[in-house]
Formats: structure tokens, C-alpha cells, sequence
């Protein structure tokens, strides 16, 4: 089964960055390198929702859980577990 | 109004009337009117006429009483009647009753000093046949374009880039450096254009060529940017906008002086139903007006334009624009602004334009320009909330001011995500010393539209620091001293009213249509008025335009004074793609098309097709959508200018 972060990797790359890999490391600030917009952070969130059937509490939408691929992959593990 | 056009060769006597009559061919639709040529010696002169003063006299070239000196003119000079009777009694002889033929005698007394006494939006270039030297002026605030092609002692000039591509020795090229700044900030700013070593006078500027070659000197600064040791005055509120108001009518006023009957624009928005009201309470043209309105309800503010309709009694006419007639528009709108673009937002006003034609109307008035020198644009509060919240970083109620800014972002998801949204916003907050802070979050998200370069564009081009760092050495002395309101709005007034707004939403959307727009907010006395109010009073709290919503109290539906200001924009990409078809965005974003021109990743275009088709257009992000128009518009630009010109316009 292909890992979370994984999943999460091909989104943002198709997503928003359009095919382009190379400048997306594991810990890349999504908000500082600017690779999601205002808009994006709630397509983002959508998918993560839809993909992994859980649902996110508004507490828990902060950058510290949001915004890179490790810090989404330690979130997720811990919902999943939680749930 | 007008086309002009004109080549100066001091190196070879070359023949021009040809070349001319084929430059003017290309702005037949700014003056399908008359056409008018001088030509002797090293100057050739041609101008496209569109008849609105003086209806049987006037045709242009205009000359003084000796012919000594020549003059093509685009645009109103709206003291003409003040200015005629001055020069009168100074004793010169008219022989039409023109504003253009003040402006040669005002040269005769003035020299390059007229500019300071002209009230208006020109363009217009006057050639001393004594001295053998051209006087090329523009309007302080950049209404009227002038573009020109410089090499060695030759200089063509024209209102529109497509007449310089008439002459096949001009080369025709897109700059990659200054694509990536119109991806960056909307526009280029100053004297570029997009095209290779194609340059604008920039506005508040004219510009001398002679055998020593071409000067080019300020007139006339934007007064937001201006250092001012003294202090704010202090006056009443009350004896703020009754002076704004008086000045407003004036303004409003001098802007119906024509011979053809004077229509406006009706948005639905306070601006354009002030001046609009200050018609109809102050003279007695019998007002028509004139909307557009949009099938898709996010967008549409018919239900304001009625209202204002149904105050002001007006005869009015609409349009509906759907995203078939968009798309279906969008290649002329191309050939018409000559720039990318990054919204649609142009395109129903080309429809609105030919509205007004269709009805027989020449000139219209229109709110333009209020947002920018009374603070109307939410980049004003933007700037004022992340000032305030950067004094207190950890506080959670400051960033609570942005959900009443972008209400449409924050509440898409209930509430959620707010927090993740906040840290956009607070991205450089603490960067507030840099002069440009106001505009950095946004040319920072819409340079990330620069991903869809191709690496060999890439190459060729600086990233954002370098842009900053090139446009803060261009900001005028002693621009920090000025509040942080006024620099917000120097920068906006700058870049995006004359480069992007004036000339694409403005000048190249009604002069499509033979239409002239004329702006009373843009009076450079109401534009002066405006810097010299206290900031406070001109965006309070976070009360956009405050003074002028005091101003209009009285004049207007009150709802329409205080609705909360909807940005004019258009639907993007449903326009192009989802249920609308058209083959030329298929064309022109193939695979084939984007490889061959080279300004674009053929993966990363095909990607952004591939997720806007998925979801039938709607795409989310405000960046995508603008990233598609840019693409879109630029691969437009390239068929319209690089390949296909000379010929005939369409695709």
C-alpha cells in the first residue's frame, strides 16, 4: 500500500506545482516557499479529508500540523491512531 | 479622440507616406473618422480621427499661423475654452475651433512649460519645423498611450504598437525580463512594454527628438509619492468634502465639453454613480447610461446598477456577459491591450463598449481611478491590518480583521483553516521597513505564476528580490518620510492604474470601439486634492474612500454609499474551458503551440489544462486562474504580433 506521505507528495506536486518535484523536500514550508496559496490550504484540506476519510477539527489546522510533508505524514499517523 | 502616428529620420530621406498610411490602417478604430498626413523633410506625421469637437473643421495635422509648427493630437484637453481665450488676447489667430489647435500656440508662448497649464488625457506629438524637433507629450496620469521604436537617428512613434509593427524593420520580440515582471506585478511600469526595445512615454512625461537625439523629462510626479515636510492640515471633515465636492463637479462638468452627445458607464458602485448624479443635479444632458452585468450571479452587481438606474432616472442600457462571450472575445481583447494580461476583467468592457456604439454614443464618462487616489482597493486595509497585527504578533484578535477583508476566502470552509490562512497573511509581516511592504505578499504570490516558465525563459529572467531591489532605486526621494497609506498608494497608482487598468480597462477596451472615456476622478487637480488629505480621511478605520462617501451623501441612495465595494472582476477559467468551447485555447495551449513559442513548460500547462478540465473549469485557486489568462494571453500576444502581423486582426 503506498504511504500517506506519499499520497500527500503526488497531490502537491500535481496539484500545485504542476509535475515539477525538485524543489519539494520533506520539510519545505508549503506557505514560506509559497507553493500553496490562500486558496490552496483549503484544497488541501479537502483532499486529506476525502482521501483518508477522517475529518479535521479546526483546532488542529495549524501550520505545526499542516505545513510540510512531515509534519502532515507525524498528523496523520497520530489521527489514524487516535481514530 | 484619435490615432496618431509619425516617423522622424534625420539619417536618410526616406519615403514615409506609404509607411504611414499603413501605420494608420492599423488604428482605424480609434479615428475611423478622417485621416490627415503632413510630411516634409525629416518628419512624417499621420493621424486617425475621431470627430467629437469641432465636427466640420479641425481635421489634423493642425499647424499655427505661419505652418512653422505641426501638431497630431489623441485626446481632450478640457480647458481649451480658458486656455483659447487667454491666447486669443495674446493675439493669436484660430482658424478652427479645436482644443488641439490651443495646444500649438500654447507651445509658441510656453515651450515645454505647457504642460503645467493643460487640464486633460492626451497624447500628442508637435513637430517644430524651424528648429527641426519633435515635442512628444503625454497626459500626467497616463490615460492617452504613446509608444515609440528608437535606432540611431530614426524614432517611429505611434498610440498603438501594432502601427510601430507596420514597419517591417522594427523588430518584434517579447522581452523575457519584462514578461516576468507583468507576471509579477501585473504590468511593466515606466517606459517598457513587453516587446523588445518597444517603450512607452511614461505618464507626466514628454520627450524631445532631435539630431542630438532623445530626451525624456518629467513633467509632473504622482503627489502620493511626493516628500512633504509639513504636516497634515487640519480642517473639519465637513469643509473636507464640500471642497472634494465642488472640485468633483468641475471636474465632472469640464468632462461633458463636446460636440456629440456625452454618455456614462454605471457599475453599480459609489464612484460611477457620483459622477453620474453630478450630472444629472448640475447640467442638463439628458443622461444616458450604460452596465454590463454577468450570467454568473458571483459577479454580476445588476441589482445595484438598477437601483442607481432608478435614482438617477437615466436612459439606460445593459448587456449580460456569459463565459461563451468572454472566451469568444478574448483573442481581440489581446489585440488590443498588446500585453498579457492576468484577468479577464477587460473583455466585458470591449462588450460595453460596442454597447455604446451601437447606440450612437462617442464618449463616455466613468468612475475610474477613485479606488486608487481615495484608497478604495482592499490592498489599502490589507496593509493597514498586517501593520497593526505585526505590532502584536501573538494577538488573536488583530488577524480577525482579515475575515472581514476577504470574507469570500475565509468562509468557504466554515471557519476552518483560519488559522493556516492567517500565517499566509503573516508571511513578511515583519519586513516593515522595506518600502514596498504593501505590495510584497501580492507580487510574491502572483511571481509563483513564473513556475510555468520554460527553464530556458528561466535563464533569462530575475527572481522577486532582484524586482524589489530594481524598483525601490526607481521610488522618488524622500518617499519614506510620506504615511504608509500614501505609499501603498503611489505604488498602485504607479504600476497598475496607467500600465494595466487605464490602458487595458481603459484607453485599448473603448477605443476598440471608437469609444472615448473620460475620468473625472483622474483630474490631476482631484488627484492633487486627494494626496493632501489626511490618510485618516481618505480610508478611516476600515472605511474604504471615506471622504468620498461623505462626499456623496445626499446625491445617491444611501445603500449605495455603504455596501461593502465588490472588486470588478470577470469569471476566468470558465470562460475557456468546461462547458465553453473554443478551438483557438485548444490551439494555442497544445502541446505543439507551447513548445514551439518557448515561453512556457509544455508538462506544467498541460497539467493546469488537465486540472481545470477536471473539474470543469471551476479551478480553486486564484493563482491558477491567473496563470491560465497569463498563458493564455501571452500565447495570444505571440500569434497576434510576432507571427501573424502585418495582417489582418482575428484569429
Amino acid at each position: 500500500m503506498e504511504q500517506p506521505k506519499n499520497k500527500i507528495r503526488s497531490f502537491i506536486v500535481e496539484n500545485f506545482l504542476f509535475g515539477e518535484e525538485n524543489d519539494l523536500t520533506d520539510d519545505t514550508s508549503f506557505l514560506n516557499e509559497g507553493i500553496i496559496d490562500s486558496t490552496g490550504v483549503l484544497e488541501l484540506i479537502e483532499f486529506l479529508e476525502e482521501e483518508f476519510e477522517i475529518e479535521i477539527d479546526d483546532d488542529d489546522m495549524i501550520p505545526e500540523n499542516l505545513d510540510s510533508l512531515n509534519n502532515l505524514d507525524k498528523f496523520l499517523k497520530k489521527i489514524i491512531i487516535t481514530s | 479622440m484619435c490615432g496618431v502616428a509619425g516617423i522622424i529620420n534625420y539619417k536618410s530621406c526616406e519615403k514615409k507616406e506609404r509607411l504611414l498610411s499603413s501605420m494608420c490602417s492599423y488604428i482605424h478604430h480609434r479615428g475611423p473618422d478622417a485621416t490627415g498626413t503632413y510630411s516634409k523633410g525629416p518628419a512624417g506625421l499621420a493621424h486617425t480621427r475621431l470627430r467629437i469637437i469641432d465636427l466640420h473643421g479641425g481635421d489634423q495635422p493642425i499647424h499655427n499661423e505661419d505652418r512653422s509648427i505641426w501638431i497630431i493630437f489623441n485626446g481632450e484637453i478640457f480647458n481649451y475654452p480658458e486656455l483659447r481665450k487667454r491666447l486669443i488676447s495674446r493675439g493669436h489667430r484660430f482658424y478652427t475651433e479645436t482644443d488641439t489647435e490651443v495646444l500649438v500656440h500654447m507651445f509658441e508662448d510656453y515651450g515645454t512649460g505647457l504642460f503645467e497649464h493643460l487640464n486633460g488625457q492626451f497624447a500628442f506629438a508637435l513637430w517644430d519645423q524651424n528648429r527641426e524637433e519633435l515635442l512628444l507629450g503625454r497626459d500626467r496620469m497616463g490615460i492617452r498611450p504613446l509608444f515609440y521604436f528608437i535606432k540611431n537617428s530614426r524614432l517611429v512613434f505611434a498610440s498603438e504598437i501594432k502601427a510601430l509593427f507596420a514597419d517591417k524593420k522594427i523588430p518584434r520580440q517579447i522581452d523575457p525580463q519584462n514578461l516576468s515582471e507583468i507576471f509579477t506585478c501585473w504590468s511593466t511600469y515606466d517606459g517598457a512594454t513587453v516587446f523588445k526595445n518597444i517603450f512607452q512615454v511614461p505618464p507626466g512625461h514628454y520627450a524631445q527628438f532631435s539630431k542630438k537625439g532623445l530626451k525624456i523629462r518629467q513633467y509632473w510626479e504622482l503627489p502620493f509619492g511626493k516628500a512633504s515636510n509639513r504636516e497634515y492640515p487640519k480642517r473639519p471633515l465637513s469643509e473636507w468634502s464640500e471642497e472634494l465636492n465642488q472640485l468633483l463637479v468641475d471636474a465632472t462638468l469640464i468632462r461633458l465639453r463636446a460636440d456629440v452627445p456625452v454618455g456614462a458607464y454605471l457599475s453599480g458602485g459609489l464612484d460611477s454613480t457620483y459622477t453620474s448624479a453630478l450630472i444629472k443635479k448640475n447640467s442638463s444632458n439628458k443622461l444616458c447610461t450604460f452596465s454590463v452585468g454577468f450570467t454568473d450571479k458571483r459577479f454580476d452587481e445588476s441589482f445595484f446598477q438598477n437601483m442607481a438606474v432608478d435614482y438617477l432616472g437615466t436612459d439606460h442600457k445593459a448587456i449580460t456577459c456569459s463565459y461563451q462571450d468572454i472566451g469568444a472575445i478574448f483573442p481581440k481583447v489581446i489585440w488590443h491591450t498588446e500585453t498579457p494580461l492576468i484577468r479577464t476583467a477587460p473583455a466585458p468592457l470591449m462588450l460595453l463598449s460596442r454597447l455604446v456604439r451601437e447606440n450612437d454614443f462617442k464618449v463616455v464618462l466613468t468612475g475610474e481611478g477613485a479606488d486608487e487616489i481615495f484608497a478604495g482597493y482592499n490592498i489599502f486595509k490589507e496593509d493597514k491590518v498586517r501593520r497593526f497585527w505585526a505590532k502584536d504578533p501573538g494577538s488573536r484578535l488583530r488577524p480577525l480583521l482579515l475575515q472581514k477583508l476577504y470574507p469570500y476566502i475565509f468562509s468557504q470552509k466554515k471557519g476552518k483553516a483560519v488559522k493556516v490562512l492567517e500565517l499566509f497573511f503573516q508571511k513578511g509581516m515583519q519586513d516593515l521597513s522595506s518600502p514596498v511592504y504593501s505590495h510584497m505578499l501580492r507580487w510574491g504570490n502572483s511571481s509563483h505564476m513564473k513556475g510555468f516558465f520554460s527553464p530556458d525563459l528561466q535563464k533569462q529572467i530575475s527572481d522577486l528580490d532582484n524586482f524589489i531591489t530594481r524598483y525601490i532605486q526607481t521610488l522618488p526621494e524622500g518617499f519614506m518620510c510620506r504615511d504608509s497609506l500614501s505609499r501603498a498608494q503611489y505604488i498602485e497608482s504607479r504600476i497598475f492604474l496607467s500600465n494595466y487598468l487605464l490602458s487595458s480597462q481603459g484607453d485599448r477596451m473603448a477605443m476598440a470601439n471608437s469609444v472615448e472615456g473620460r475620468y473625472p476622478f483622474l483630474d490631476h487637480r482631484v488627484v492633487e486634492f486627494a494626496a493632501e488629505l489626511p490618510p485618516d480621511i481618505r480610508m478611516n478605520g476600515m472605511t474604504e474612500k471615506y471622504i468620498l462617501k461623505k462626499a456623496a451623501r445626499g446625491l445617491m441612495p444611501p445603500r449605495l454609499i455603504n455596501r461593502v465595494k465588490q472588486p470588478y472582476r470577470a469569471p476566468i477559467s470558465q470562460a475557456f474551458l468546461g462547458d465553453t468551447h473554443h478551438d483557438y485555447v485548444h490551439e494555442l495551449l497544445s502541446e505543439k503551440a507551447i513548445k514551439e513559442n518557448g515561453y512556457f513548460d509544455h508538462i506544467k500547462t498541460n497539467n493546469l489544462l488537465k486540472k481545470c478540465k477536471q473539474q470543469k473549469g471551476t479551478l480553486l485557486s486564484e493563482r491558477e486562474n491567473m496563470a491560465l489568462v497569463g498563458i493564455l494571453s501571452t500565447q495570444l500576444l505571440d500569434f497576434h504580433f510576432i507571427k501573424k502581423i502585418p495582417r489582418e486582426e482575428g484569429v
